[in-house]
């Protein structure tokens, strides 16, 4: 079925890169603004509102939907099911580069974006914020750790000084391994944690003490099914041959988190009861019914058929609607929830603001078309090795 | 190996579980015990605005949108800014005076300087910290502008220059730090007001005041000093003769803020005991699926 992963051999410039050239230009000119006029030029933040589509989603969503990286690594290396190998190089690409542009989107969010080293100096360890903040410089650098092997396996030999510090990373690969799934583990849970502290400010659709469980549970259940969505659409549109088989059977684990993290959340819901704001009728139940209804129940029930799981189609579909669930669920406790006592009006992103958030996403596509052309990620050959 | 993978959930369920609220290790309050307070009455207040116009002058605020004598400035509810830290609104009360004539209440806000503030436990450096003389404190040389004390504030009160591109800074009332820690004054707030709607003193002895006024004149207060439990306590304490809600002050709850996040944060992670723990638990069980596999083959596997 599948090779050892090697470089694809595909010619680099499309329609598509050119497309995503556009939009890392246009975000790349929103930035000039941010960082000339600050914030307030180019976004709709202000006193009452002073976190927005950066925080919730190139920041918030952006960690969670990068959990394919640690879900991954949990798989294929620590409980060593070799199965799984294929998926793990490109979860790892996709989580290296997804946290690079966390760690951008906070530099460009913070007003003092040269500050942003402070908190290694100056730490506050009441801070939730400070946790998620330290745990995800650490693991930005454990996951280009992670990714040395599979530069060293290419540019090895072409330069020396790699080669050296990947044989000499080999023996303690395991540590950097397993750091990995601890720091996610506990950042994960602990950006839940940020908005614990405004309970009043939060609408209770949301706000629980239990966020903290309930954003790990969620990373958890959207790391395989964020695989999914990559590894078809890389295929795809690369032309490689599918990879449904293994995507069938590590979809099944998703049953059983995103099973528990639906469980816990209806627990919650019912706990504090707060059932009795899901049928006001609100802009915030409807977001509400969004994120569970279609971003959580229908396809759990859907990912109980093997037929669904079998179909390529089906469960990119159904894997889709799980990633835009958690996405929204971000976006929902970071803004939708968000209710300032005296605010008289409601934050919506400016145009700015969503043009820096499409040229990083387009960036992070742009660089992983990168990473699969010139390093040994993708496991799938191409469809006419296949067919001849 | 089916049974280490439940033991990994089980574990990760067994942590985050210990991030309940009534976690085992009790918070405690880091409230200063007895810190400079103000107490404002809102029935004597006439809404003159000298406050916001000795604030103005002992902060050095650029010069406000509408002069300090224009009443017109009332048509509209004003929250402080990064320019103003401190305004006075005005709340029609339904009530007459003696001369028949509408008798509204005016409520000066400023920040609160609670007792456990939740924007010092979210700040990320502490840049914002709860002095022992009662001032919640900014400190701009640790600010990195990530504005989560904005978020974290139940008062809505913390404001940002978002157009100063490369330095800007998180602006709110400083209880006149300078002014009470060094010179032994009041807050020019509190210095100027003619009529003593605002008295400048410790907090117990605050607290005192504002009860005896309450149990002196039940017929002009209404039976309620805010600030006395809202949010854990505040150093700024209100009386009115309007019941709160009416002028503007939020129902607040009287757990601080900062309780459940820092119950969380330390039951999870005090001495880094749950980390540790996973990274102990997940080695093990590295251990055990790697075993029988020589080096070798451990290295390939590893480095794939």
């Amino acid at each position: 079925m599948s090779q050892h992963p090697a470089p694809v051999a595909r010619p680099f410039w499309t329609p598509g890169v050119l497309v995503m050239v556009g939009f890392m230009i246009a975000g790349g000119l929103a930035l000039l603004y941010r960082f000339t006029g600050g914030l307030g030029a180019v976004s709709n933040l202000d006193n009452a509102y002073p976190w927005g589509l950066w925080i919730g989603v190139d920041v918030a969503s952006g960690v969670a939907l990068a959990a394919g990286g640690f879900t991954t690594a949990f798989l294929g290396h620590i409980l060593g099911r070799e199965a799984y190998e294929p998926v793990v190089r490109p979860a790892l690409l996709t989580a290296a580069l997804g946290y690079t542009f966390v760690a951008f989107g906070v530099f460009v969010d913070i007003g003092r974006s040269w500050a942003v080293w402070k908190p290694i100096i100056f730490q506050n360890h009441n801070s939730a914020l400070f946790e998620v903040a330290i745990c995800v410089m650490t693991y930005l650098s454990v996951l280009w750790i992670e990714m040395i092997p599979i530069i060293a396996e290419r540019y090895g030999k072409k330069i020396p000084l790699l080669g050296a510090l990947d044989r000499g990373l080999s023996k303690f690969m395991w540590v950097f391994i397993i750091l990995g799934v601890v720091l996610s583990c506990m950042h994960q849970s602990s950006l839940g944690t940020l908005m614990a502290i405004a309970p009043t400010k939060v609408h209770p659709l949301w706000y629980t003490p239990w966020l903290p469980l309930l954003f790990l549970l969620s990373a958890f259940a959207v790391g395989y099914p964020m695989v999914v969505v990559e590894t078809t659409i890389a295929t795809s549109s690369l032309k490689l041959e599918s990879e449904t088989p293994v995507l069938s059977r590590l979809i099944r684990f998703t049953i059983l988190t995103l099973g528990l993290y639906m469980a816990i959340k209806f627990w919650d819901l019912a706990d504090r009861g707060a059932f009795i704001y899901l049928w006001d009728g609100s802009g915030r139940s409807i977001a509400f019914w969004a994120e569970v209804g279609l971003g959580v129940i229908l396809p759990w029930v859907l990912l109980l058929f093997p037929g669904v799981r079998a179909s390529r189609r089906a469960l990119f579909t159904v894997c889709l609607f799980i990633v835009a669930g958690v996405l929204l669920n971000r976006i929902n406790v970071f803004i939708t929830a968000f209710a300032p006592p005296f605010a008289n009006h409601n934050y919506y992103p400016a145009m700015g603001e969503i043009l820096v958030t499409a040229g990083c996403a387009a960036t992070i596509m742009f660089l992983y078309r990168i990473g699969v052309t010139y390093l040994p990620v993708l496991s799938a050959r191409r469809i006419e090795e296949v067919e001849s | 190996m089916k049974l280490t993978r439940r033991g990994f959930f089980a574990l990760a369920g067994a942590t985050a579980a210990a991030a309940a609220p009534g976690a085992a290790c009790a918070w405690e309050s880091k409230a200063p015990e007895n810190p400079y307070s103000c107490l404002v009455d809102i029935t004597r207040c006439i809404g003159c605005r000298k406050c916001e116009q000795a604030c103005n002058e002992v902060n050095h605020l650029p010069p406000p949108a509408t002069p300090f004598d224009d009443a017109r400035v009332f048509d509209a509810q004003r929250r402080p800014d990064e320019k103003t830290y401190t305004v006075v609104n005005r709340f029609e009360t339904g009530r007459l005076d003696e001369r028949g004539q509408s008798a509204p209440a005016y409520a000066k806000i400023q920040c609160m300087h609670c007792q456990d503030p939740a924007c010092a436990s979210a700040c990320i450096t502490g840049a914002l910290s709860k002095k022992d003389n009662g001032a919640v404190h900014y400190e701009v040389t640790r600010c990195i502008g990530c504005r989560y004390c904005m978020v974290a504030c139940p008062f809505q009160i913390p404001a940002y220059e978002y157009h100063n591109a490369l330095t800007p800074e998180v602006r709110k009332c400083t209880f006149c730090f300078e002014r009470i820690t060094n010179e032994g004054k009041a807050p020019g707030c509190a210095s100027i007001c003619p009529v003593e709607a605002i008295t400048f003193g410790r907090r117990a002895e605050l607290l005192e005041t504002a009860k005896e006024r309450i149990r002196k004149d039940p017929a002009r207060y209404v039976d309620h000093v805010y600030g006395e439990h809202e949010v854990g306590g505040t150093s700024w304490l209100y009386v009115s003769g309007v019941p709160f809600e009416r002028i503007g002050f939020q129902k607040l709850p009287a757990a601080p803020p900062p309780k459940t996040t820092e119950t969380i944060q330390h039951a999870l992670f005090s001495y880094l005991w749950s980390p540790a723990l996973l990274f102990g638990a997940l080695g093990g069980v590295m251990a055990l699926t790697h075993r029988g596999e020589d080096k070798n083959q451990q290295d390939k596997g590893e480095r794939s």
